[in-house]
């Protein structure tokens, strides 16, 4: 039998619901949840299946109702927020960082939050500088979350649902233009462990460790790379915290050259947390210094040609490691 | 339906009255036609992105900016176009925003939601829901500590409703007695889900708990709008406090251009009783024939002369050119 495709968007909806179905607790809070479905309809057919006191639409309350789902999980709930637009994950940051994030630490124990925030990132959509952002750094950054960033409909699907069963907060990052990306994805339930690397495509010459909407991108610029005879190896680390470093350095040695790719920011990012990493485990192998590619360092402009040279694309990424890749 | 254009026995304070009247239906139409051509660009795939359409709620935005001073300040947002054209915006650059090119009002950096324009004191639009409530009132604080005499109108959806941070400026606004005004545009929809699903107790209520001067106003009826809007100026400009002006009123077309099939969360007969029975140009029009302010045939060639300027405007807009690339790391910092 063929494998069954779903598309990203299919299968995030699959993975809330089998854990909707699996365990009770499980809620969905968010703006235009219920019967709107989101407006990238990722949710839709849910609140028929569940209902609408399990997939709960909110008033325009970030800092409200993700304070209440940190509530309700430290109190027998699995809440599953809904933040629209990355870029409103700032009017959570309270909620976020200073009480989901450290109530277990602070209370020597006692409290856990398992809750889940689902989120997007991700530019090139033309929505300008308040609705294209990725901020998954701030997170990563913060003791106590942990960050996920799936890359394939498959990956979604067994990240989303073993973020549920996690005990602690996790924020799950959705790339909006990958919602229409299909791939197979198995009917059954399974899950993917947080904190294992996937290595997307296996190479000699070169590494190129990408994240969410960046894999597409150095996949993209790998089989450009091959004509050339230039074999790349893409690494997905999958979760940016926990991260995995050891697939990362091992391939750093087996390679030598390393591209670190991710939409975010580069300054004090995940590419420059990533290269660190691979930088310290792997120097003595190193032929070169990794290179970091990400966001250029500009709010994102709306007009399209602008918009267009601030996010790497497969041809950026092809010339910078043909140029890291030339023997002299 | 009457004929009459000015009558001959009519002093001066009449026939400003006609002008200023006159004007505001010009206004309306306007934000209608543009907004028809924003529709026009959207369908045929020639502008990027979205836009968030103010078809049906022109009232508001013409009959509070008809109150205030072009210095006076406004903060408006996603649905913004209205609120810009009223301000004095033109829409040959406005057009050139929503394409992305250089001539825009933000240099094609901001597009639809975040046109801004100092020269009619528009702080800008903001696609943050309720995103602006804090600039507007800072602008207020600006205005009483300069001595400027500038007032700040807040536009914002009754969505921003949801957002703490309006409260925490309400309370800031009037503890130090800010020349603001928050106006909140009942279009009685955040998205797809009706205002009462999200919206507890009453919406006067959040300002007048404050001690707010809070009203609320026919948002279809553009007299009524300036009316009381001009009330609200005064006062603010006087130095008698900030006030809250809820604007009943809806929108025409989806919550955004892309929103077609609208039917799991409105009527298509609640669409229509407001576009048949509800219409503020409609309205207005008839009340400017009534008042033998102007004629059928003067208001139709009016809405015609405006058609072509939009018309035109959509024209400059496509031929301008876009910014060169080097333009993206401009304007990072000042
Ligand atoms: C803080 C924030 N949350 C969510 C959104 C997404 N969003 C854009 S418009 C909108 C609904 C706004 O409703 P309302 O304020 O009533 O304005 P309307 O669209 O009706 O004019 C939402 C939820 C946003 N832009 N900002
Ligand atoms: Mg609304």
């Amino acid at each position: 039998m063929p494998e069954r495709e779903l598309t990203f968007a299919q299968a995030v909806r699959e993975a809330l619901a089998e854990e909707m179905r699996r365990d009770s607790h499980v809620c969905i809070f968010g703006e235009d949840v219920a019967e709107a479905g989101t407006p990238f309809k990722v949710l839709s057919g849910l609140v028929e299946e569940f209902g609408a006191e399990r997939v709960v639409d909110t008033p325009i309350s970030e800092a409200g109702f993700t304070g209440v789902a940190v509530g309700a999980a430290m109190t027998g709930m699995r809440p599953v927020v809904d933040i629209m637009f990355g870029d409103f994950l700032t009017l959570t940051m309270d909620q976020m960082v200073n009480q989901a994030a450290k109530v277990h630490y602070m209370s020597g124990g006692h409290w856990r939050v398992p809750m889940v925030m689902r989120t997007t990132l991700g530019a090139t959509r033309r929505s300008a500088a308040q609705h294209s952002q990725s901020l998954h750094a701030w997170f990563s950054h913060v003791p106590g979350l942990k960050v996920v960033l799936p890359s394939t409909p498959y990956d979604a699907k067994g990240l989303l649902k073993t973020a549920i069963r996690d005990e602690n907060p996790v924020v799950f990052f959705e790339d909006k233009m990958m919602y229409k990306l299909k791939g197979p994805v198995p009917e059954e339930d399974y899950t993917i462990p947080l904190g294992v690397a996937d290595v997307k495509r296996e190479g000699d010459d070169i590494t190129i460790v990408a994240t969410s909407s960046m894999v597409q991108v150095g996949l993209g610029a790998a089989t450009l790379l091959e004509k050339e005879g230039i074999s790349v190896e893409v690494i997905d680390p999958r979760t940016t915290w926990p991260l995995d470093q050891k697939t990362m350095i091992e391939s750093a040695k087996k390679t030598s050259r390393v591209i670190v790719l991710d939409e975010g920011y580069g300054r004090y990012g995940v590419t420059a947390e990533i290269a660190a990493v691979i930088a310290e485990g792997a120097f003595y192998d190193l032929d070169a210094p990794v290179k970091r590619m990400g966001a250029m360092h500009v709010p994102i402009p709306f007009s399209p040609p602008l918009e267009d040279v601030t996010v790497p694309t497969e041809e950026t990424v092809y010339e910078a490691a043909r140029s890291m890749c030339k023997r002299s | 339906m009457t004929t009459a254009t000015t009558r001959p026995d009519a002093g001066p304070e009449v026939s400003a009255e006609r002008e200023k009247w006159l004007r505001v239906y010009r206004q309306m139409v306007s934000i209608r036609l543009f907004e028809e051509q924003v529709n026009e660009l959207y369908t045929r795939a020639l502008m990027p992105g979205l836009a968030h359409l103010y078809s049906g709620e022109e009232a508001v935005a013409v009959g509070i900016c008809e109150a205030l001073r072009r210095d006076d300040y406004i903060t408006s947002t996603h649905r913004g176009h209205g609120h810009c054209l009223a301000k004095g915006a033109s829409p040959d650059r406005m057009f050139a925003e929503l394409l992305g090119k250089e001539a825009g009002y933000c240099r094609g950096k901001g597009g639809s939601m975040h046109i801004a324009d100092p020269a009619t004191g528009n702080l800008g639009a903001n696609a943050i829901v309720g995103g602006s409530v804090g600039i507007a009132t800072g602008a207020a604080f600006a205005a009483k500590r300069l001595g400027t005499d500038r007032v700040a109108v807040c536009f914002f959806g009754e969505g921003a409703l949801g957002q703490g941070s309006l409260y925490e400026v309400m309370n800031l606004a009037q503890l130090w007695k800010l020349p603001v005004i928050y106006v909140c545009e009942n279009n009685l929809y955040n998205e797809y889900t009706h205002y009462t699903e999200t919206t507890a107790g009453t919406i006067l209520g959040r300002a007048t708990a404050f001690g707010l001067e809070a009203a609320s106003v026919d948002g279809q009826n553009v007299r009524a709008v300036n009316e009381i809007a001009s009330r609200l100026v005064r006062r603010a400009r006087a130095g008698e406090g900030p006030a809250f002006l809820q604007a009943d009123t809806y929108r025409y077309s989806g919550h955004h251009v892309g929103d077609i099939n609208r039917e799991y969360y409105r009527s298509k007969q609640e669409e229509q009783h407001w576009k048949t029975d509800r219409d503020p140009i409609k309205l207005h029009l008839n009340w400017l024939l009534a008042q033998g302010y102007a004629d059928a045939a003067s208001l139709e060639s009016i809405a015609a002369e405006v058609r072509s300027e939009m018309e035109s405007a959509v024209k400059f807009a496509i031929a301008a050119p876009y910014p060169s690339v080097e333009e993206v790391e401009k304007h990072v910092y000042a």
